[in-house]
């Protein structure tokens, strides 16, 4: 499938790094089509737990670290509109719910994006990743012409009750840019990015299939995550 | 950050003994515990820019370290602290971190709050 034209994609995750795995080919691949791209990181991943042995930063250090990062996967992506939300790692669930869905809707009336990409509801893993994805929807619920909106899904039982994925990108003319996504998020993903060029030199094709497929799911307003907000 | 030597970690502790101070103390097997093994309970717990004052700071055992703080009505204790590091802002910076270079306690203290 070829990535369709859209007029702006806001694209909403909690961590710097949530970008570079599952969406970076994307967001490439748009940005390369001359479609605007907005990536709204909410957090900057103040409590990540890589800090190394010996350790390369502090708790308190770390912050700065990430947000270079951050700057260096958009600039991978060709990214020129990223927004750091201010919220802190690990606490998005604890703030106001109206509060999270006022942030969403301000975003998208700023934007008007006809594509929104977040996590999936109840498939994120992550209590962040959970109480942004349940933001964005909710906000999007709201309106009255709602954009495409795509959620990402790895959570164990995704497969079960999702199905497959109804959204499959092909990547792969835009891999070099994923790749340095990823790398640029280099005090997250080392251990990770070691493992998979070994996997990759071995010609593991789930690995190769990962750089080349992004993969999503068209939110089901039909099986809404709750009937109210 | 270097490993806890325990006599200079001691005198770094003594020096913040009897002050207003904030806290900074979290524990943590990281959020993805439970996915990657589903039997896995998943416990942790965080505490950020609480003011305490205690009268006694102790480091003690072989490394990892256990650090207590005993407070006029109470205490503050972690468990597996292996680095520490009085930073460029004069906060003492505590941390545990296992084989992996993963974080696994933190235990800061400091005379000036904590970044949000």
């Amino acid at each position: 499938m070829t990535i369709p034209q859209e007029r702006h994609v806001l694209v909403v995750f909690p961590h710097p790094d949530d970008e570079a795995f599952g969406v970076s080919g994307t967001i490439t691949t748009h940005i390369q089509q001359g479609t605007p791209v907005t990536y709204a990181c909410l957090t900057l991943g103040e409590m990540g737990r890589n800090l190394g042995n010996p350790p390369f930063a502090t708790r308190e250090s770390l912050p700065e670290v990430r947000k270079k990062e951050l700057q260096a996967s958009a600039d991978a992506m060709g990214l020129t509109d990223l927004r750091m939300m201010g919220l802190r790692d690990k606490t998005i669930e604890f703030e106001d719910d109206e509060k999270m869905v006022s942030m969403m809707t301000d975003l998208i009336e700023e934007l008007n994006p006809s594509k929104i990409i977040t996590f999936y509801p109840d498939f994120a893993v992550h209590p962040d990743h959970e109480a942004t994805a349940r933001a964005v929807v909710r906000a999007v619920r709201r309106m009255k012409d709602r954009p495409t909106l795509h959620g990402v899904a790895f959570a164990n039982n995704t497969v079960e009750v999702l199905g497959q994925p109804d959204v499959i990108f092909d990547i792969r003319e835009v891999r070099d840019q994923k790749m340095n996504s990823m790398k640029a998020h280099i005090s997250q993903t080392a251990w990770m990015l070691e493992e998979m060029e070994h996997k990759l030199q071995q010609g593991d094709t789930a690995t190769e299939n990962w750089l080349t497929k992004e993969r999503f799911y068209n939110y089901r307003w039909h099986e809404d995550f709750e009937k109210t907000f | 950050m270097e490993l806890v030597e325990v006599k200079k970690l001691q005198v770094e502790l003594d020096a913040f003994a009897r002050k207003d101070v904030y806290l900074h103390l979290e524990t943590t097997n990281g959020s993805y515990a439970s996915h990657f093994n589903e039997s896995f309970f998943n416990a942790g717990a965080f505490i950020r820019n609480v003011v305490i004052n205690y009268e006694l700071g102790k480091v003690v055992g072989d490394s990892p370290h256990r650090v207590g703080l005993k407070l006029p009505h109470g205490w503050v204790y972690a468990q597996g602290i292996t680095h520490y590091e009085l930073d460029d802002q004069g906060r003492l910076l505590l941390a545990g971190h296992d084989g992996a270079g993963k974080l696994a306690v933190a235990l800061q203290i400091s005379e000036t709050p904590f970044s949000y």
